[in-house]
């Protein structure tokens, strides 16, 4: 079923990458994505593979769970393994057929590709795991904040991000609901053409349509009756606000920044 | 007689191997026999939906079987279609379901699917709509133009058109006015006697369960609590009440009468056979 996608879902827990301030988790993020870039050898690699894997053991997600999220993205992986492994110039392995158009440069280009890939993902996954959408949402108000002094709607951009957010798993789920509905009647989206599967689209997007403009007028009207007029001068109910944990994960992850370069100046 | 429908130790999980894993229906068995009036009442979460959407197979067993006169209906996964045309479900708030210009149009997609030729498919729509009260010039509106109530009707007439064996509605009167309600109700009833097809009724509702159903089965926590007559589920009460069941306003009555030493069945629970009961206890007497 549709439900079971997992990507970007949220698993509440009280672990201590659960509790860090959700500005924190995306500096972080961002640094060990900057990291990650950074990483030349398999010593750096390791380096930043053993922060992640850290990570994920402290968040208690279920490895399980990890793996299952990069599902979606097998082919992806493996098609940039194979283009790299094959369309990487240098001294081919072996004179034999196939192997004579991979080089031992390619073989490195495709592991460490394939390696960035799927530690990218975990880490951006962990981040979603952990955090919930509207803290994110909170965070990235926060960060850009200082955006508004020109003039870029930041409250409003946030606010559109937190309701698509809210309102995916619930437009997910109407969309079962209206499919069963549909299959009930004997409704087939698994066969025929092109041009008939397209067809049988439209008993689905009809009715998702009108309840998405119902939901949409809805949400307008009761945020109106509770007197919203945008953020001008909006207070939070939980305020955000660093703790000692947060200077301590962001100044780790600056080390680990610090670390890969250094390791990149020896070819490590 | 064999039964139409059978559901055998029955589970279904849903989101496996996720943290949000959990049994919406465990280890259930139940049997439906042909023309029968079945009634399934429960709390919201006890399992109702997810049950009655593996009677025509949009859900799949995690175990167990579900048999269709006899057929184990996922013995050919292909066909899993004229399983849905044999077992007719309307969903819950079907009014939601409706997408064509037409009311009549939208009655017409099942039929359609099935592959029946035009003829025969405006003689079905007309005779759902017929059954669900609809009048001619409401099946040439657009359904988004209906009430409430008439959208609901359009929504069961596109099921019944389809003139499946079995018919299960899923709480067909959910957020309708009594009056709504009732009719609604009454179309069932009538529907029933006049084709004598095997129909499910899904409700919270004790009294609308009671007033029509031959038989009851009570979901509770993912399981089947009781399953009988409405006189042996309503004789029952005090259980019903522990997890928190309403039991007909009547038998409530019939409970306290009895409490008071006053010798009626405390399965009564229709307000005739009350009343019958207590004139018979006043000795045969005439009226009150
Ligand atoms: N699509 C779904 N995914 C996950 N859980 C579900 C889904 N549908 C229902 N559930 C859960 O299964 C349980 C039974 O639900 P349901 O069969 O809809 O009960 P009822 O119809 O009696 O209200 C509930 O706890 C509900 O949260
Ligand atoms: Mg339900």
């Amino acid at each position: 079923m549709l439900k079971d996608i997992t990507l970007g879902q949220y698993f509440p827990g009280n672990t201590l990458i659960h509790r860090l301030d959700p500005r924190t988790k995306l500096l972080c993020v961002v640094l060990y994505i900057v990291a990650l870039f950074c990483a030349k050898w398999f010593v750096s690699y390791g380096l930043v593979a053993a922060v992640l894997i850290t990570c994920i053991r402290i968040s208690r997600v279920k490895l399980k769970t990890m793996t299952k999220g990069l599902k979606t993205v097998y082919i992806i992986v493996a098609f940039t393994a194979v283009m790299n492994l094959f369309f990487t110039g240098g001294e081919p392995v072996a004179d034999l057929p196939i192997l004579r158009h991979i080089s031992q440069a390619g073989i490195y280009a495709a592991v460490f590709m394939v390696l960035r890939i799927i530690m990218l993902i975990m880490g951006t996954f962990l981040l979603t795991y952990t955090t919930s959408p509207i803290s994110l949402t909170d965070a990235l108000d926060s960060l850009f904040s200082p955006l508004k002094k020109l003039h870029v709607p930041i409250h409003e951009l946030t606010l559109m991000m937190s309701l698509a957010l809210r309102f995916i798993p619930t437009l997910i789920e109407e969309t079962d609901k209206i499919m069963s509905a549909q299959k009930a009647r004997g409704a087939d989206f698994e066969s025929g053409n092109i041009l008939r599967r397209a067809r049988a689209l439209v008993p689905i997007l009809v009715p998702l349509f009108v309840s998405a403009f119902r939901r949409a007028d809805e949400l307008a009207t009761a945020m109106e009756c509770r007197c919203y007029h945008g953020g001008e001068g909006r207070t939070a109910l939980h305020v955000l606000r660093y703790a000692r944990r947060d200077f301590a994960a962001l100044a780790l992850f600056v080390l680990l920044v610090i670390a890969v370069i250094v390791l990149r100046r020896f070819g490590l | 007689m064999e039964p139409i429908l059978r559901v055998d130790h029955l589970t279904h999980t849903y989101s496996e191997g996720t943290p949000f894993e959990r049994n919406a229906v465990e280890d259930m068995s139940l049997s439906v026999m042909p023309g029968e009036f079945l009634g399934i009442i429960g709390h919201t979460g006890s399992g109702k939906s997810t049950l009655i959407q593996h009677l025509n197979g949009l859900l799949k067993p995690t175990s167990g079987r579900v048999y269709l006169a006899g057929e184990d209906i996922w013995a050919r996964p292909r066909e899993i279609r004229r399983v849905r045309f044999r077992v007719g479900l309307v969903f819950q708030y079907p009014e939601y379901q409706l997408f064509e210009e037409t009311a009549f149009e939208d009655i017409a997609f099942g039929p359609r699917n099935m592959g029946l030729d035009e003829k025969e498919i405006d003689q079905r729509v007309r005779s759902a709509a017929a059954f669900v009260g609809l009048e001619e010039d409401q099946l040439h509106r657009s359904p988004f133009e209906l009430s409430g109530g008439q959208k609901r009707r359009v929504a069961i007439a596109g099921v019944i058109a389809m003139e499946p064996e079995v018919l299960i509605l899923d709480e067909p009167t959910a957020g309708l006015d009594p009056n709504g309600r009732e009719k609604i109700l009454g179309q069932i009833r009538a529907y029933h006697r006049a084709k004598g097809n095997t129909v499910i009724l899904v409700s919270h509702s004790m009294e609308e369960i009671a007033r029509n159903v031959d038989r009851i089965a009570v979901l509770h926590r993912a399981h089947i609590y009781m399953d009988g007559t409405p006189a042996q589920v309503f004789a029952r009460a005090k259980e019903l009440t522990d997890i928190g069941l309403d039991v007909p306003q009547v038998t409530k009555v019939a409970h306290a009468l009895r409490q008071r030493g006053i010798p009626v069945d405390g399965s009564v629970y229709t307000v005739e056979e009350l009343q019958r009961q207590l004139l018979a206890l006043k000795g045969g007497g005439g009226g009150c």
